[in-house]
């Protein structure tokens, strides 16, 4: 018989990619197309969902066609998504109802301020575990119900339907020969980045609802992450969706982070690091966010705390394009290595205020310690070790909230290619810190989570034996310099806040 | 042609250079299709004009830049341990000695260590057999050939043809040459311009790298050989 293979499609920021994995979990094939950033206004961030269902419909045949392999080997289809990005789209044309709006977009900064009020950006956080902030999709979504002419109104005649990009693929996958009637339908792990979702529940919030002043008409159906969603009728038809989870999630999952304890960050333009809590709900007291990590089938779902930081590699790009001091991201860790420490220079990038555990909009970025000692290469250090702290106070706040102490930590993204950052987390988190075989994580974990829902692979622990180290980096540093780097680190973070003064 | 790209910070088209340098279209376009191949020149967003890049600036400096080298290497290295089952390393020639560029896990869970940075003595190991063939510095051709076992080349004539054949084939065999019972594959990665920039290969036990009559197995010398090709092209293409 043929060689099988499973389908991930991993709909990014950037690009939208198809891979092939085989029973191993090794990858066999990647196809990926980019698509255009809009950016209409300051501030404002959107994209093509034509374009990008497009694009979906260009990637997956390719990456069959590169194996040589007939589509009826491909046994499950894993959809894995940039999260918090929205759409609208109409119920009987499917046309997007204007651009999705994208996670990096902050149109909703003025209307987040409305919302907390007195009560605070915390104030929805016991529901859905999750602060005020621009980065989820209600408020979004409030937003384009707000601006659209008329859109209310049809939203709650049921006209038009909402949807993260998980939801806008399925459909498409889905869709009718008459061009209509697709399946309407989200993953938990995606709608637990709404702020419209239960985390105790894993339903829709009624009190949520309201509070938002959303109709309920214009949501999807929430499903596990794993599980049959449906069969394509289009693109790969006959093959059924087997898995839909936000990236993150996905990452986690494709690291095999199965257990409560387990974590992985997964370092790119931004990083995230999420540790597994089990069906224990962890409500973070230090600016963590509680999210849903997966949910297998009927099984109870898995929770996760997840750290955010928003400047890490784009740092390195803003050391390239920015500052023009090297030509590729790569080529920081030649210039750093010129050089044997930071020389007491230190950056804090909060470009556009800080994230975990701060969560402190009106900061911004310094330079700390800038002595006429300092050179390019003492820099070079610092941006990298920026990445290396922010990690750091991300753990810290999760040990206090959790009450579990980081025994290892796996990484995987971008980033991972830069050794010196590897010995440097390892240094200062005093943890080993692994790279796995596979690093495209975000499209392994849907592919595994796909194909455990159609049978491929049988249970978890078959997923975990696929799971090989590939590099690992132990920690070598001395407790008293740990200890001086990171309060200077902190010092230095003292001095970001309060810089955007409220308007006279 | 350089000098009039020079001169153009906006870039030029090919009929511009053509009537500037009184050439015809065709010859003027294949001038500027290996320029932009050996990367001295970038296209434009709409592909019409061609400028000077900085690389051309640059010429001086490494060629490649070894932390560029493993980011481009990182994913194909990693397919070919997981698909192999064997230690993958990416090495380059720096002043006669090849250095660990990027080195990837047995895919075992075994205890490893990282030995990125670490150098290895070229004329005994398929890694440094691979950039050797192709090196033209001449500063690298080592004097004294050290003898780490019974197997290693230390007659620089058997070390010429040995190289040779290399050149010949595409890909470096190693028969416990270094270390006894372990044997390896390379194949040199070519950069921009056909530039060999380093090489890529494994090493392992001579059970699993040799076939029964102690031959490297051929499926494993095309994977060697893929990877190669496949880090090449990322380095090539993406200008
Ligand atoms: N060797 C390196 N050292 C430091 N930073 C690097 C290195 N290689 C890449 N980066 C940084 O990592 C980021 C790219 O990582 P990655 O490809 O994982 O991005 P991503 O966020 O997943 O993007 P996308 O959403 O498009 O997939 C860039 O910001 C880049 O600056």
């Amino acid at each position: 018989m043929a060689e099988q293979y499973v389908a991930a499609v991993d709909q990014g920021t950037n690009s939208t990619r198809c891979i092939l994995f085989d029973r191993r979990g090794r990858l066999v094939s990647v196809a990926q197309r980019e698509h255009r950033q809009y950016f209409p206004k300051p501030g404002w961030v959107e994209h093509d969902a034509a374009e990008i269902w497009r694009n979906v419909t260009r990637v997956v045949p390719a990456a069959v066609r590169q194996i040589g392999a007939d589509p009826g080997q491909i046994v499950a289809i894993g959809i894995t998504n940039q999260r918090e990005t929205s759409l609208l789209w109409d119920r009987r044309t499917g046309q997007p109802i204007g651009h999705a709006v994208v996670w990096q977009d902050t149109r909703t900064d003025r209307l987040i301020t409305e919302l907390a009020g007195d009560q605070g950006a915390d104030r929805f956080q016991d529901l859905c575990g999750l602060p005020l902030t621009t980065y989820f999709s209600a408020p979004r979504l409030r937003w384009m119900l707000d601006h659209t002419p008329g859109l209310r109104a049809r939203a709650e005649r049921g006209e038009v339907l909402f949807g993260t990009m998980e939801s806008w693929l399925i459909w498409n996958f889905t869709r009718g020969a008459d061009g209509t009637g697709g399946l309407h339908v989200t993953d938990v792990t995606n709608a637990s980045r709404t702020m419209l979702m239960n985390i105790e529940t894993l339903e829709w919030d009624d009190q949520l609802l309201a509070a938002f002043d959303v109709p309920a008409a214009v949501l999807p159906e929430i499903r596990p992450s794993s599980g049959v969603f449906g069969t394509a009728t289009t693109v790969l038809p006959g093959v059924r969706i087997g898995a839909a989870l936000g990236d993150q999630q996905a990452a986690l999952f494709g690291q095999t982070c199965f257990s409560p304890g387990e974590a992985k960050c997964t370092y790119g333009t931004g990083s995230f690091l999420l540790l597994n809590t089990g069906k224990e709900i962890v409500r973070s007291t230090h600016g963590m966010l509680t999210t849903v990590a997966y949910q297998i089938g009927d099984q109870p779902a898995a929770y996760a705390l997840e750290g955010s930081m928003a400047v890490t590699g784009s740092l390195v790009q803003w050391f390239r394009d920015g500052l023009g001091l090297i030509h590729t991201a790569a080529e920081i860790e030649t210039l750093a290595r010129t050089v044997e420490d930071n020389g007491g220079a230190y950056i804090v990038p909060a470009f556009s205020g800080l994230f975990a555990p701060h969560w402190r909009s009106e900061a911004r970025g310094v330079i700390a310690g800038l002595t006429s000692y300092i050179t390019k290469g003492h820099l070079a250090r610092a941006v990298l070790e920026a990445t290396g702290f922010q990690t750091l106070e991300v753990v810290d706040a999760m040990n206090a909230d959790s009450g579990i102490a980081l025994k290892a930590l796996k990484v995987d993204g971008g980033m991972t290619a830069n050794n010196l950052l590897m010995q440097f987390l390892a240094d200062l988190l005093d943890v080993r810190v692994v790279r796995p075989m596979v690093t495209e994580t975000v499209s392994l974990g849907a592919a595994y989570a796909a194909g455990l829902a159609v049978g491929y692979w049988p249970d978890l622990e078959g997923l975990r034996s696929n799971w090989h180290r590939a590099g690992q980096w132990l920690p070598n540093m001395d407790p008293e310099r740990r200890a001086t780097e990171y309060a200077n680190w902190q010092a230095a973070v003292q001095r970001t806040f309060g810089w955007i003064r409220p308007e006279q | 042609m350089l000098r009039l790209l020079a001169a153009a910070p906006n870039g030029l088209g090919v009929a511009d250079l053509g009537n500037a340098l009184g050439l015809a279209k065709a010859t003027v376009h294949g001038i500027v299709r290996t320029l932009h191949q050996v990367g001295f020149v970038e296209q434009d967003r709409s592909g019409a004009h061609y400028r000077l890049s900085d690389a051309f600036g640059r010429l001086g400096e490494t060629y490649l830049d070894p932390n560029e080298l493993r980011s481009r290497a990182i994913n194909w290295a990693d397919s070919l341990a997981s698909r192999s089952g064997e230690v993958v390393r990416v090495g380059r020639l720096v002043e006669g000695k090849v250095v660990v560029v990027h080195h990837v896990f047995r895919p075992d869970d075994s205890d490893q260590d990282l030995d990125v940075g670490t150098t290895l003595p070229p004329h005994a190991c398929a890694l440094g057999k691979a950039v050797l063939a192709f090196d033209t510095s001449g500063a690298s051709k080592p004097k004294a050939l050290e003898a780490f076992t019974t197997r290693t080349i230390v007659d620089p004539t058997r070390l010429a043809d040995e190289l040779a054949a290399v050149r010949a084939k595409g890909w470096a065999g190693e028969f416990e040459e270094h270390t006894v019972e372990l044997a390896g594959i390379a194949a040199p990665i070519r950069g921009l311009g056909g530039l060999v920039v380093g090489a890529v290969g494994l090493t392992g036990r001579i059970e699993r790298i040799c076939d029964s009559r102690l031959r490297h197995r051929t499926d494993l010398v095309t994977m060697v050989r893929a990877t190669a090709e496949a880090i090449g092209r990322d380095l090539r293409d993406d200008r």
